[in-house]
């Protein structure tokens, strides 16, 4: 990797200060595991790298007036430990225990995973996010297996890697970051975006900005995640889904889908209306991840990734619901 | 004085022979104390790297080095192919740098500037109707009257299999060190599979003689056949250690090490098998093709096992822009196996019939009728297959678990070796050969054979090994290297035992072939009391001490193995995920030297057949001719918590004892594809024509995968 300069501030203001001396040369650091990979293979090459393991707000997981607060820099591990965010939202816990190497939860934070660059193999050798030659994208007379299903309209063909940001959209998780002068808020839907031309981000957030923590407000006990990997193994998912539900009596009163692997975002569907008032037994379950998948645009050659998502869709709306899926 | 007999202890007699010897490395391996090619830092080093070509198939219009080797640390940087030179794929060195260190070798590397022309390529090897440019048929075989054999048959079944380009990814990639010590002196540190003619390579390279050069390889981290070759990073590394007088070392970033530094080719084909109700074949005929890379690639051998079968092939030889296949652990095997295994399971499965009463009904037409049979019924055993086999497509629900089987065969006679054993006045005992420890345990088969031929224990045996400057010993490819140096051990502790029984027998007033060596003693046979201990009889030896030297033995060493294998799978028909739940191998090698190692060389193998039967693939963009895959996230190998329950059972009674010893280390790796393969048709109730046995194959051949 190139050489680069380190720096490890204490407070959040000085590491906004850092990054202002040399915006375009600086990456902040979290746990490493994805940025160090990046960097070795020349895919971005910062000149300084900005630490934030010292800044003690950004680790840790507490109650705030009933929100659970789970600071960016908290290792997956620790999250996956953790009582309060096991009863807070089992989805979340089971997504981040489906990394299958324990030095990558020891090492990886929750920050960093939402934060992760794709995985789609164009970019990660050397193509650029967008993968294009002559303007179009290389997956498509190329190699699509692992690419996106949905949302796969503009050039942006490849799928956002994060494993637990489908728990959290499902959850209606917000996130805290800091802009530079103080902490501002947003959905953790709207961290991502996807991307319309080569040089864009596939993240919301402002260069500098810093996600500090991840806010729960609501407990979310009915919620799960189902994933499917080619490996038990450590291995991204061909496809994932996270389901959250409010049953009252059995029956179904509100139920958010988020699937996974499948779009250069989490891919949220909005299952309320198919199931109100239902209870959530198998045959609502397919109807839900049949709905999720109907306008699915798969590319040449990951047609499976369909069948695959629904699956996983059907079997996390049924966890969710305290039935084997 | 006679010659004691060259033979091998009856198994009930053997002290250490074909029981348990702990490796004698197997401490300096978890301590990390081993010291592999990587380890190796000399004062004043120098580190080279590649610059590769990024295209399918390109000329080079020009390279220009001067960013490069005005990077501050850079030694030397050059262009190592010729201007107008076509390269054949992505992956070829182009230029080459040294540098004081790996980190400013690397950046340098990078800003060597090359112009290409891009040339038209094609990267498909797996593709069975290419345009003539790049497929070129080969001349077909036939056997028997296959047209007959076909008349015959009551039920023809056709089928396609195949198994794509896989990788060898040695752990340890390839490298060496070199250091040129004077004009006429040079030392190598290599990761090699052939440490005994190394040394004539850099001799060659470097216009010396032979004997001033040595080359060391202590431990390595795998070769499965791709460390044979003096490489051009290794005649790079030579080259500029000798320019500039400071060692050099090499060893291939990962992506480098996929793209070129070794692959399997892949292997396809269209099968005909006719077939009688009663399972037996009457005959076989198939279209098969493959690539190995940009001058194509060999025909599998087809039908594999069951090859005394009338039978018609063909091949196409397909030329593809990728890095040149290298010998994989049993060349072509795995695909002739899963080509053929499959074929049969499918001619089973539509007949109505246990693939396992079809593969005994047809041992016939293998070389080793009775000992496919006794190894099939051994596996059916520990697989508890006649009660556990459902047929093909009986099974409901949404897991489903398959069984399926496999026999193979190999050679695995030994190699040409040369061994001499040292007896000190200290009692004190040294064997020393120039072979190399692949990761497989020469060292401790040495140790087993010195130690159960001197009556002593193996820890108490110092192993030379892997260095140029002992007794050369051949290659360890093919599966030759413990039928080889086993018996040249064997014969060198003979000569040196020879030597102090000479010495030892007037002390006990016997003749030298009245006396033998057992337990740490050396005794009168017919009246054990008459004993002198070990050191008592080394202190006879003197100053001198005595040295013993051997060479491989026909009479201790056989050829021709066979095995069994049989997996359970699970197959999630609505995610295509495969979960291996059991694999059991039986196999005979002959004399095992160690059980042990023995069964470790086939845990080993299962797990990579394991892992190309699931996973591995090596992934070529169609659009630029790069390869997708070459890193270990993207490049799939199994993991421990993928291979399920590996259940070894070797063939070890005083008959397969007698045969002599035989090698291991590639049968075992031939049936893994194929029995996964029957076992997933078998849970899946239909055939996934193409390894790996991914959730997209599965699911493309049950109809769900939407491909279009």
């Amino acid at each position: 990797m190139k050489d680069f300069a380190y720096a490890a501030p204490a407070t959040l203001a000085r590491a906004a200060a850092l990054w202002r001396e040399a915006p375009e040369a600086s990456r902040f650091l979290a746990g490493g595991t994805d940025l160090l990979g990046l960097m070795k293979d020349f895919i971005v090459e910062p000149s300084r790298v900005i630490s934030l393991a010292a800044i003690p707000e950004l680790r840790g997981i507490r109650e705030e007036g009933g929100t659970l607060v789970i600071g960016a820099m908290t290792p997956l591990g620790e999250v996956i430990a953790s009582p309060l965010a096991r009863a807070r939202c089992p989805a979340l816990i089971q997504a981040a225990a489906g990394i299958k190497s324990p030095q990558l939860r020891n090492m990886a934070t929750l920050g960093g995973d939402l934060l992760q660059r794709p995985r789609c193999w164009y970019f990660r050798r050397g193509f650029g996010l967008l993968g294009l030659r002559d303007g179009k994208p290389l997956v498509l007379e190329g190699d699509d297996r692992f690419h996106a299903i949905l949302g796969n309209a503009g050039p942006a063909k490849f799928v956002s890697p994060s494993s637990v940001a489908p728990a959290l959209v499902a959850a209606g998780a917000e996130l805290s970051v800091w802009s530079g002068e103080g902490l501002r808020r947003l959905a953790a839907r709207d961290l991502y975006r996807a991307p319309e031309g080569e040089g864009e981000s596939e993240f919301t957030l402002a260069g500098g900005e810093i996600l500090v923590s991840v806010r729960l407000p609501a407990p979310r006990p009915a919620s799960a995640t189902y994933e499917v990997r080619q490996r038990r193994s450590l291995d991204w998912p061909v496809a994932a889904a996270s389901a959250c539900l409010e049953l009252e009596g059995g029956r179904v009163a509100g139920a958010r889908l988020v699937l996974g692997q499948v779009a250069p975002a989490p891919w949220l569907v909005d299952v309320t209306s198919l199931l109100a008032g239902k209870p959530l037994d198998e045959e609502a379950a397919k109807a839900a991840a049949a709905a999720a998948l109907k306008d699915a645009t798969p590319l040449q050659g990951n047609g499976y990734k369909v069948q695959v998502a629904e699956v996983a869709a059907r079997r996390a709306l049924l966890l969710a619901a305290g039935q084997a899926g | 004085m006679r010659e004691p007999k060259k033979s091998w202890p009856r198994l009930d007699e053997a002290a250490h022979l074909g029981k348990r010897t702990p490796r004698l490395d197997a401490a300096d391996k978890v301590t990390g104390r081993a010291r592999y090619t990587q380890d190796v830092n000399l004062d004043e080093m120098l580190h080279l790297k590649f610059t590769l070509c990024p295209h399918g198939r390109a000329r080079v219009r020009s390279v220009d080095v001067a960013a490069a080797q005005a990077l501050d640390g850079v030694v030397v940087a050059r262009a190592i192919v010729d201007e107008g030179e076509e390269l054949e794929h992505a992956g070829r060195e182009v230029a080459v740098v040294a540098a004081e260190s790996e980190e400013i070798a690397r950046a340098a590397a990078r800003l060597v500037k090359v112009e290409y022309e891009v040339l038209e390529h094609n990267v498909a090897g797996d593709a069975p109707d290419l345009p003539e440019e790049w497929a070129r048929e080969q001349r077909g075989r036939e056997q028997g009257d296959v047209d007959a054999g076909f008349a015959e048959a009551d039920v023809v079944v056709e089928g396609r299999y195949g198994a794509p380009i896989v990788t060898h990814c040695c752990l340890e990639p390839h490298g060496s060190v070199v250091e040129v010590v004077d004009e006429e002196h040079a030392n190598t540190w290599s990761s090699t599979q052939r440490i005994s003619s190394v040394d004539e390579d850099l001799a060659g390279e470097l216009g010396i003689n032979p004997e001033n050069v040595r080359a060391v390889c202590q431990h390595m981290g795998g070769g499965f056949g791709s460390k044979f070759q003096f490489d051009v990073w290794d005649r790079e590394c030579a080259r500029i250690a000798d320019e500039t007088g400071r060692p050099v070392k090499v060893m291939l970033e990962r992506d480098h090490e996929l793209m070129v530094a070794g692959s399997r080719p892949s292997a396809c084909a269209d099968v005909r098998v006719g077939v009688k109700q009663d399972g037996t074949l009457t005959a076989w005929e198939s279209r098969s093709w493959g690539s190995g890379g940009a001058s194509g690639g060999s025909a599998p051998r087809l039908p594999y096992v069951f090859d005394k079968v009338p039978q018609r092939r063909t091949h196409v030889s397909i030329r593809t822009n990728t890095g040149a296949a290298r010998p994989w652990r049993a060349p072509m095997s795995p695909q002739s196996c899963l080509i053929t295994m499959a074929a049969l399971d499918d001619a089973a499965a539509k007949l109505g019939l246990d693939p396992l009463d079809l593969f005994l009904k047809n041992v016939q037409f293998t070389a080793r009728p009775e000992v496919y049979e006794e190894e099939l019924q051994i596996a059916a055993r520990l697989m508890d297959w006649r009660t556990r086999y459902v047929p093909r497509a009986a099974q409901q629900g949404t897991v489903r678990r398959g069984l399926g089987l496999s026999v193979h065969t190999w050679g695995g006679l030994g190699h040409d070796s040369n061994c001499s054993t040292t007896i000190r006045s200290d009692g004190s005992v040294s064997v020393s050969c120039g072979t190399q420890d692949l990761g497989t345990g020469s060292r401790t088969v040495l140790a087993v054979v010195t130690a159960e031929t001197l009556g002593l224990r193996p820890a108490a045996i110092d192993v030379q090994i892997g260095d140029s400057t002992l007794p050369p010993s051949g290659g360890s490819g093919g599966s030759t290297t413990v039928g080889g140096i086993s018996s040249a051990a064997r014969n060198a502790a003979l000569d040196a035992l020879r030597q102090l029984l000479a010495r030892a027998a007037p002390e006990l007033q016997a003749a030298p072939e009245e006396c033998r060596a057992q337990g740490g003693r050396v005794f009168v046979t017919a009246a054990p009391e008459r004993a002198l201990g070990w050191s008592e009889a080394c202190a006879l030896i003197g100053p001198e001490a005595l040295a013993g030297s051997g060479r491989t033995d026909p009479e201790l060493m056989a050829e021709g193995v066979g095995g069994a294998q049989m997996a359970e799978v699970e197959v999630d028909v609505e995610t295509g995920v495969v979960t291996m739940k059991k694999l059991v191998a039986v196999q005979d090698c002959g004399t095992v030297v160690d059980l042990t190692l023995a069964e470790s060389q086939v845990y080993g193998a299962c797990i990579m057949g394991i892992s190309s039967a699931l996973f591995e693939e090596r992934v070529m963009d169609p659009g630029t001719g790069a390869c997708l895959n070459p890193n270990m996230a993207f490049y799939r190998l199994a993991g421990i918590g993928d291979v399920g329950e590996i259940v070894v059972h070797l063939m070890q009674t005083e008959a397969h004892h007698a045969r002599g010893v035989i090698g291991i280390g590639e049968p075992p790796v031939i049936s893994p594809i194929a029995a996964i393969s029957n076992a997933v048709a078998n849970a899946a109730g239909v055939r996934v024509p193409y390894a790996p046995f991914t959730p997209r194959a599965v699911l493309n051949a049950l109809g769900k995968g939407g491909a279009r």
